[in-house]
């Protein structure tokens, strides 16, 4: 059940992408949230589509697992279309009482549809293939000129890895504690929205201690190795930008270079 | 006949790079009122099997039998299956949740319907079965300590009156008398009150003192299923899966090599005292004659 969950999880798997430089899956990523945002016609959603479908297909991970990860957002999904369908002013389609569905709306709704799924479906894309230490450590580094007006990025990356690294542990976690109180006959799945409530304690209580437990002994085990943050720490694997990053950002580069050509035509 | 797994098979995340075939295949009967042991090396299936018995996750393809009736079927009730096969994790810190130890222990018998009231009588009979004392009642389940926080845990199924008590490790990170104690209540649990007992373990030393029947779980396999002797004189195969046999058997089976006429199968302490003793009388060895051997 909760397994299922693949928003931010590592996908492994021998492919083009996966080697890539993290910081270029970074800059990647945001050129391809930017390109969404800077199309607005279908020809451009298009063009969208095709270097979507190009990288999954080069990535080699499966469809179904991406798509997967959109069951989450579905509920956010649907709002935000009903939402822009009926408050969108503009030609009326068909009302009832105080709802009316206008042609802006519904093409309101298509396009924030469609941009809401590439967001998660590109930037899920990139947790997919670059592991969280990878992806923090082309964060700092990308950040690192940030330092010298005292923005503590090691901190900040350090905590992110973490962070990230604890997204499967506690959700493992959360499974096995789930699995006891049901084999003590706790009901997680029936009952009035307060019941429900009421049933998470026996949930809840377990997971913020463990949690705790394993935050106090991850912090322990850090002093005992003599962690103390940013300065002068070197990296086991030094970042380095290969051919295949070049290849890659010039092909980035043309794709927006497509999407600022759309936006100007007007297209 | 109370459950039985017919043809289970098991697999993680199918389909996708995860996929891990946990169960292959797997046909087993539990009958009622056995004390049975499971072992398995880490990662062998052991504990995704066990999760079959109380319908905690469903078999890829297969039939989990409760009495006879599939536990799958549409409109079973899996909450009433669940209070007849109790199954206790390994860490107690997965369960406990409550402000003191009774109110803790009173969850299950309450999510059965009992009232406050019964469920405390229940509560108070399952923690002085497995030897919590009365004073501690009170405490907060966060201050004991591992072997009574897992005394809790336990009394936290047992408190349910389960036909099945099922122990995933009961007796892991405890010291060797927390986990003789532990043991001998769980012992006493089948002998007074007739639970089948399921007992997951490690240690081929408290299995071969307990149990009468032992399943060895291997790559998702069932390897053996006999009684700890029989299943003990395969040692050589135990240790190709990353098992072994009891440390008394190595010794037993030294001793015949070196000439001593004794079974090599004992597989407790006390019953290799015996025969060694028996053996060592047969052989008139002078190590007797003093008549001091103990």
């Amino acid at each position: 059940m909760i397994r299922d969950i693949t928003i931010g999880q590592y996908y492994p798997a021998d492919s083009v992408i996966h080697r890539l430089d993290p910081r270029t899956k970074l800059a990647g990523t945001l050129i391809f949230i930017v390109s969404v945002f800077l199309f607005h016609t279908l020809p451009g959603y298009a063009v969208a589509t095709v270097f979507l479908a190009a990288v999954i297909k080069i990535s080699k991970i499966p469809v179904k697992f991406i798509f997967k990860g959109l069951k989450a957002i579905f509920l956010i999904l649907l709002i935000t279309m009903v939402f822009n369908m009926l408050l969108t002013p503009g030609e009326e389609l068909w009302g009832f009482g105080i709802f009316h569905i206008t042609r802006e709306g519904v093409s309101m709704a298509v396009r924030m549809a469609i941009r809401l799924i590439y967001l998660v479906v590109g930037s899920s894309l990139m947790t997919l293939t670059t592991t969280p230490n990878q992806l923090t450590d082309g964060m700092e580094k990308s950040l690192r000129p940030l330092n010298r007006i005292h923005v503590p990025v090691h901190e900040i990356a350090m905590m992110m890895s973490i962070a990230l690294r604890f997204i499967p542990i506690l959700l493992e976690e959360t499974d096995k504690i789930m699995k006891a109180q049901i084999a003590r006959g706790a009901d997680f799945e029936s009952g009035n929205l307060i019941q429900k409530v009421k049933n998470m304690v026996p949930l809840l209580v377990p997971l913020f201690i463990s949690a705790f437990r394993r935050a106090n002994d991850l912090a322990m085990a850090m002093e005992a190795r003599c962690y103390h943050g940013g300065s002068h720490r070197t990296q086991m694997k030094p970042l380095q930008y290969k051919r295949r990053d070049r290849l890659a950002y010039m092909a980035l580069f043309l794709y927006f270079a497509v999407a600022v050509a759309f936006r100007a035509a007007g297209i | 006949m109370l459950i039985e797994l017919k043809n289970v098979t098991y697999t993680y995340s199918p389909g996708t790079a995860y996929e891990i075939h946990a169960l292959k295949n797997i046909n087993l009967s539990i009958p009622d009122g056995q004390f049975i042991g499971i072992i398995g090396h880490t990662g062998s299936g052991k504990s995704t099997l066990i999760q079959h018995f109380n319908a905690l996750i469903r078999p890829t393809s297969g039939a989990v039998l409760y009495n006879g009736e599939d536990v799958w079927e549409e409109n079973y009730n899996r909450k009433n299956l669940r209070s007849q096969v109790g199954l206790v994790f390994q860490y107690p810190e997965h369960q406990l949740f409550e402000s003191d130890v009774l109110s803790d222990v009173c969850f299950g018998p309450m999510n059965q319907g009992l009232n406050r009231e019964q469920a405390e009588e229940e509560a108070k009979k399952a923690l002085l079965q497995v030897g919590f004392k009365e004073k501690n009642f009170r405490k907060s389940p966060f201050e004991l300590s591992g072997g009574q926080k897992k005394r809790v845990a336990i009394a936290g199924v047992l408190a349910m009156n389960p036909k099945i008590l099922i122990l995933d490790e009961p007796t892991a990170g405890l010291d060797p008398k927390g986990r003789d104690e532990i043991l001998d209540q769980i012992a006493e649990l089948h002998s007074v009150r007739g639970i089948t007992i399921l007992l997951v373990s490690h240690s081929m030393e408290d299995v071969a003192k307990y149990v009468e029947r032992l399943i060895v779980v291997n790559k998702g396999e069932i390897a053996f299923d006999n009684t700890p002797k029989e299943v003990f004189s395969h040692y050589k195969e135990l240790e190709t899966m990353g098992l072994a046999a009891p440390q008394i058997t190595y010794i037993m089976h030294a001793l015949r090599d070196r000439g001593l006429k004794v079974d090599p199968n004992a597989t407790t302490i006390s019953e290799a005292k015996e025969d060694i003793l028996r053996a060592l009388r047969e052989s008139g060895s002078p190590l007797l004659k003093g008549g001091q051997a103990e």
